[in-house]
C-alpha cells in the first residue's frame, strides 16, 4: 500500500469562538492534483494552511508523504513537534502564497537559493546553480540579477515557484496563486504550474480559476462552511454536481 | 448607436464657429507662471543669513583668533578622542542590548517579555546624570563584583574599583540607557517588516536563527537606521556628561579650560560648537550610505548620490540652456 501524498483526518479549526474548519477530511494520492474550491470564509486558505502547519489544528492531524505534520503520536495521544521539526517538515513542503511574499531585499536568484543553503541542503555554489536551472524552468532565467519589486506580478509568483522548487518537496501547496495578478499576467503562471501537474508532482491549488480546475485537476473539492461538501473528478464536481450548494456557488463564479 | 431623431439636423444648423483658425497653429511653448512673492521671500532671507554670517565673523566677541588657537590643541583633541571613544561603545553596546531587549519584548515567554518593558520603563525615566552618578558611587554599594552562579559560588572576582575606571562607568551608564531607548527602536523596525515575510520564511523551513538574520532584520534596517541615527546624535551630545564622573571628554576639556583661561570661554565653547557639528555631520553622511544599502530591492532603482545629484542638476540645467537659446 502506497502512502496518500496528502492526508487531512477530521481537521477542526478555530479562531477564537469561529470555527473556520469543522472535520475536515481529504486525501491526496501521489502525482495528483487536487484543487480546492468554494466561496471566500469557507476555509480552503486555513486548510492549506494546516497542511503545512502555519496553522495549528485544534483537533484531528495531517500528514504528509506518511508523516505526521507538526506533531508525534506518543501513547496513543499526539504530541506538538518542537519548533525545529516543524521547521525542517516544511522544507518537504512547498507552499506559494497569493502575494507572492518574495524577500525584497535578496536578488532572484538569492530568493530561490536561500533555502538548500540556510537548511543545510546544498553548498552555496550548488544551490545557485539549481536556482538557475529552476528560474530557466519558470522562464526567467535572464533575471537572476533583478530585485523582486522590479518585476512584475506574474514574473513574482513565477520565482517564487521556483523558490518552492528549489527543496525539493513531495507535495507543492498554492494558495489562490493568480488572485493578485492582473488578468493578463494569469496565464504565464497557470502555464508553469500545468507545466508542474504534467511533470507528475503533487499539486493541491486554492483557486477561483474554474477552466483551469477543469482543465488540470484530477480531483475537485468543494468546501463550503469548513467542511468539504463534495469532491470528486472534475467531469463530475463541475458539471454535474450533486448539491444544491455547490450548483449555486458554480453558477455565481462562472 | 442610437442616437435621438434629428440630432444630425441640429448640428448641421449650429452657428459655424467664426474665431477658430482653419489651420491648426503650431503647438506653442506653455511660459512658467511668474512668481514674484518667492523672489521677494528668497531676497529678505539671504539678507538675514548674509547679516548673521557678516555679525559672526566680524563680531571681535567671539575672538576667532583664540578660536584659532584652541582648535586643535592637544588638551582639546584629547578630550574630543575620549568623545568619540565613549559614543563609539555605547553606541555599539547600546545597540546590541536593544536588539536584544527588543527580541525579549517581542518573544512568546511572559517572563522576557515583562522585562524587557520593565527594563525600558526604569531607564527611559531616570535622567541620564542620576544613572552615571549611581555607578560611579556604586563602589560604595557593592565592594566587589562577582562571575559565578547567581547567589551561588563565585569563579573569580575582581575588585570593583579597579574595573570602575572612569571610562567604563561612562560607557555602562550610556549604554544602560541608550539600549532602551535603542530597544524601542528595533522593536519598530522589526514590527515594520511584512507578516508575508515571516510567513514565507517559516513555509521554507528557514532556521529560526536564520530567520531572524537574513531575512527580518535586514528589512527591519531600513527603518531602524534613520531612528538609530536619531539617536545616535543624541548620544554623540549625552556624551558631554561623562564629565560629571570625572571624564574629561570634549565638553569637559572646554569646560576646564575655560574655567582656567576665563577670558576665553566663548572661543572655547566655539571649538566645541565645531567640533559637535563636524561629528553630527560625519554620522550623516554615513547614515545617508547605510539607509542607500539598506533600500537595495526595496525601491525599483536607488536613490542617487549628492554627486550622482549634482551631475544630474547640472546635465538638466545644460538641456534647459539649449533649450531656451533654440527658442
Amino acid at each position: 500500500m502506497t502512502a496518500a501524498a496528502v492526508e487531512v483526518h477530521g481537521v477542526h479549526k478555530w479562531y477564537g469562538p469561529h470555527r473556520v474548519l469543522d472535520g475536515v477530511d481529504l486525501t491526496v494520492r501521489p502525482g495528483e492534483v487536487t484543487v480546492i474550491l468554494g466561496p471566500s470564509g469557507s476555509g480552503k486558505s486555513t486548510l492549506l494552511r494546516v497542511v503545512n502547519h502555519l496553522e495549528k489544528p485544534e483537533i484531528g492531524h495531517v500528514s504528509v508523504n506518511g508523516e505526521l505534520i507538526g506533531v508525534r503520536r506518543q501513547g496513543g495521544r499526539l504530541k506538538e513537534l518542537s519548533e525545529r521539526a516543524i521547521l525542517a517538515q516544511r522544507g518537504r513542503i512547498g507552499f506559494v502564497f497569493q502575494n507572492f511574499n518574495l524577500f525584497p531585499h535578496l536578488t532572484v536568484l538569492d530568493n530561490v537559493a536561500a533555502a538548500p543553503v540556510a537548511t543545510g541542503k546544498l553548498g552555496k555554489a550548488a544551490a545557485q546553480e539549481l536556482a538557475r536551472e529552476l528560474l530557466g524552468r519558470v522562464g526567467l532565467g535572464d533575471k537572476t540579477g533583478a530585485y523582486p519589486r522590479q518585476l512584475s506580478g506574474g514574473q513574482q509568483q513565477r520565482v517564487a515557484i521556483a523558490r518552492a522548487l528549489a527543496l525539493r518537496p513531495g507535495v507543492i501547496l498554492f494558495d489562490e496563486p493568480t488572485s493578485a495578478l492582473d488578468p493578463e499576467l494569469v496565464g504565464e503562471v497557470l502555464a508553469v504550474i500545468k507545466d508542474l501537474a504534467t511533470s507528475g508532482t503533487t499539486l493541491v491549488i486554492v483557486t477561483h480559476e474554474i477552466g483551469f480546475a477543469r482543465e488540470i485537476a484530477d480531483r475537485v473539492v468543494f468546501l463550503d462552511g469548513g467542511r468539504v461538501v463534495e469532491q470528486g473528478p472534475p467531469s463530475e464536481v463541475l458539471d454535474r454536481p450533486r448539491h444544491e450548494r455547490t450548483r449555486d456557488f458554480l453558477s455565481k463564479v462562472l | 448607436m442610437s442616437e435621438p431623431p434629428g440630432a444630425a439636423v441640429s448640428v448641421t444648423e449650429a452657428p459655424p464657429p467664426t474665431d477658430v483658425p482653419s489651420v491648426p497653429p503650431a503647438p506653442q511653448r506653455v511660459l512658467p507662471l511668474r512668481r514674484p512673492g518667492r523672489w521677494i521671500a528668497t531676497a529678505v532671507v539671504l539678507v538675514v543669513a548674509a547679516q548673521f554670517v557678516h555679525g559672526l565673523a566680524t563680531n571681535p566677541f567671539y575672538q576667532w583668533d583664540r578660536f584659532g588657537y584652541w582648535f586643535l590643541r592637544p588638551t582639546v583633541l584629547d578630550g574630543l578622542l575620549i568623545t568619540l571613544e565613549v559614543t563609539a561603545y555605547s553606541a555599539v553596546l547600546g545597540l546590541l542590548g536593544g536588539i536584544l531587549l527588543a527580541l525579549a519584548r517581542l518573544s512568546k515567554s511572559p517572563v522576557l517579555r515583562a522585562v524587557s518593558w520593565t527594563y525600558v520603563w526604569a531607564l527611559r525615566s531616570i535622567p541620564l546624570i542620576v544613572v552615571l552618578l549611581f555607578l560611579y558611587n556604586f563602589s560604595a554599594l557593592y565592594k566587589t563584583l562577582s562571575v559565578g552562579v547567581p547567589f551561588g559560588p563565585a569563579f573569580f572576582s575582581f575588585d570593583e574599583s579597579r574595573l570602575a575606571t572612569d571610562m567604563a562607568i561612562a560607557v555602562i551608564g550610556l549604554s544602560l540607557n541608550e539600549a532602551a531607548y535603542a530597544a524601542e527602536v528595533v522593536r519598530g523596525g522589526i514590527l515594520s517588516v511584512d507578516q508575508g515575510q515571516h510567513e514565507a520564511a517559516a513555509a521554507l523551513g528557514l532556521p529560526k536563527s536564520y530567520q531572524f538574520r537574513r531575512i527580518v532584520f535586514p528589512q527591519a534596517l531600513r527603518s531602524i537606521t534613520p531612528n538609530y541615527v536619531n539617536q545616535l546624535i543624541g548620544l554623540v551630545k549625552s556624551t558631554s556628561l561623562v564629565f560629571y564622573v570625572s571624564l574629561l571628554d570634549l565638553f569637559g576639556t572646554v569646560q576646564s579650560m575655560g574655567a582656567t583661561y576665563p577670558g576665553d570661554i566663548v572661543p572655547l565653547l566655539l571649538v566645541a560648537t565645531v567640533w559637535y557639528l563636524t561629528l553630527t555631520s560625519a554620522v550623516s553622511v554615513v547614515q545617508f550610505y547605510v539607509e542607500r544599502y539598506y533600500a537595495r530591492g526595496a525601491t525599483r532603482s536607488l536613490p542617487p548620490t549628492p554627486l550622482q545629484k549634482l551631475r544630474a542638476g547640472l546635465t538638466d540645467l545644460r538641456a534647459r540652456i539649449r533649450r531656451e537659446a533654440a527658442v
